[in-house]
């Protein structure tokens, strides 16, 4: 990039359509918030609705630093930086879509299983998951199976989601997957689980409908069991 | 004549597998040690163990790792399972440096714990403030500590100095400082089954 052509210098009300997005899409990748509001609420005041911008300005940036993430090109701190970023068009576009009345595709309840307090891949999975169209319950850290399960049938989720960062918390997916087969609920949700020390053999071996790698194959294996299952 | 074993061990516990091995007279024992960096990038420790014993292995009577599982999901012991070699039991140096039942109690006792280690004492400004990219991105310091309540030294050695960074740290990660002394002795029993009566 020529000094000419610096960040600074671009004005991005000035941008056509097309090259804002590309523009956005090179922010969300730098973790600049400020920058993807402001591009967020240029495309909405040109008569883009909220939901085109979530897909082509935010999801579709994101999945950019889903793969390169996947591929050791970009490390936590930056995904975390570019997940920040999102979450300033997010907050932007929330409103909007919560007016527009549209039905979610699905609903979800998440959270990171008992003894862990680790979230920042729960956050993203639900940040994502929004960003797809689902409704996300987030129901925090430290939580044990009856938590999990009350919160499921409170919200009438469709999806119950499992996070854990600890090769010693991991296991506790497996208690609730036990107690919910045990009450009679187990097939009443779609159960994915995830975390970086997890693996899809554990994923199996717990009992969960799917293992999730990353954010990106969360919401693949949300929409593809959803899919599947009406 | 005891049999001359290779000890594959992580670099963030080099100092104290020498003084254990010191103490116990270990002297057909022979420790090689990879990045100590491996400790935040996991994920890369099975590739990098396995390296080492095709590279090494061959040269000695028998094989060790010093690794627990450490973040690796059990992808390290895979790697083990197929030469056949046993690690240090546990889940990270964490358990093995305060002994299981202890770390058992701590976390129980605080889920929100955040362990140093004299090494990671040593070295916390080069690996986990510029290892989490925290001295360019400051803003993420609350993302990464804002579930933990505490630090908790577990301290080898007893230095007074690594004392005072610790307590230092807890005040910039703004945690709780707990100080629990547990010198040498749990990791020393960990290894003394796979490395001696070896004759």
């Amino acid at each position: 990039m020529t000094d000419e052509y610096k960040d600074e210098d671009i004005i991005l009300s000035e941008l056509p359509d097309n090259e804002l997005v590309e523009q956005m899409h090179d922010d969300l990748y730098d973790g600049l918030a400020d920058e993807i509001a402001e591009g967020t609420q240029i495309l909405i005041d040109r008569g883009w609705s909220a939901s085109r911008v979530l897909k082509e300005a935010l999801v579709d940036g994101m999945a950019i630093i889903g793969v390169d993430f996947r591929d050791g090109v970009l490390f936590v701190p930056e995904v975390l930086m570019a997940a920040n970023a999102m979450k300033a068009g997010m907050s932007i576009l929330k409103p909007i879509l919560s007016e527009t009345g549209i039905e979610p595709v699905g609903k979800m309840v998440i959270g990171t299983v008992k003894g862990d307090i680790h979230d920042i891949g729960k956050n993203l999975v639900g940040m994502m998951m929004e960003g797809a169209g689902f409704e996300v319950i987030d129901i925090g850290i430290n939580i044990d199976a009856d938590t999990y399960i009350a919160a499921a049938q409170e919200h009438q989720a469709n999806i119950l989601g499992m996070s854990a960062l600890l090769t010693t918390t991991m296991p506790y997916m497996k208690v609730v997957i036990d107690t919910m087969v045990e009450r009679g609920v187990r097939d009443d949700y779609i159960v994915l689980v995830g975390g970086a020390p997890l693996n899809e053999e554990f994923g199996e071996s717990v009992g969960a409908d799917a293992y999730c790698r990353d954010a990106a194959t969360a919401v693949d294996a949300a929409k593809a069991l959803m899919a599947a299952a009406s | 004549m005891k049999k001359k074993i290779l000890v594959i061990a992580c670099g963030a516990i080099a100092r104290e597998l020498v003084r254990v091995s010191r103490l116990n007279e270990w002297q057909h024992i022979e420790f090689q040690c990879l990045p100590p960096e491996l400790h935040n990038r996991p994920e890369q420790i099975p590739a990098a163990v396995r390296a080492k014993i095709k590279s090494q292995a061959g040269d000695f009577e028998k094989t060790f790792v010093a690794y627990a599982d450490c973040g690796t999901g059990g992808e390290l012991d895979k790697v083990l399972d197929e030469f056949g070699i046993e690690r240090i039991a546990g889940a990270h140096c964490y358990e093995f440096y305060a002994g299981s039942n202890n770390f058992k109690a701590l976390a129980n006792d605080e889920p929100g714990s955040f362990y140093l280690t004299d090494f990671l004492v040593r070295h916390f400004d080069r690996l986990v403030i510029k290892g989490l990219a925290m001295d360019r991105l400051p803003q993420l310091i609350p993302v990464y500590f804002g579930n933990y309540q505490r630090l908790v030294y577990l301290a080898q050695t007893g230095s007074q100095e690594l004392q005072g960074l610790a307590k230092q740290y807890a005040e910039f990660l703004q945690l709780e400082y707990c100080y629990k002394f547990f010198g040498d002795d749990p990791l020393s029993e960990c290894l003394k089954p796979a490395l001696e009566n070896q004759a």
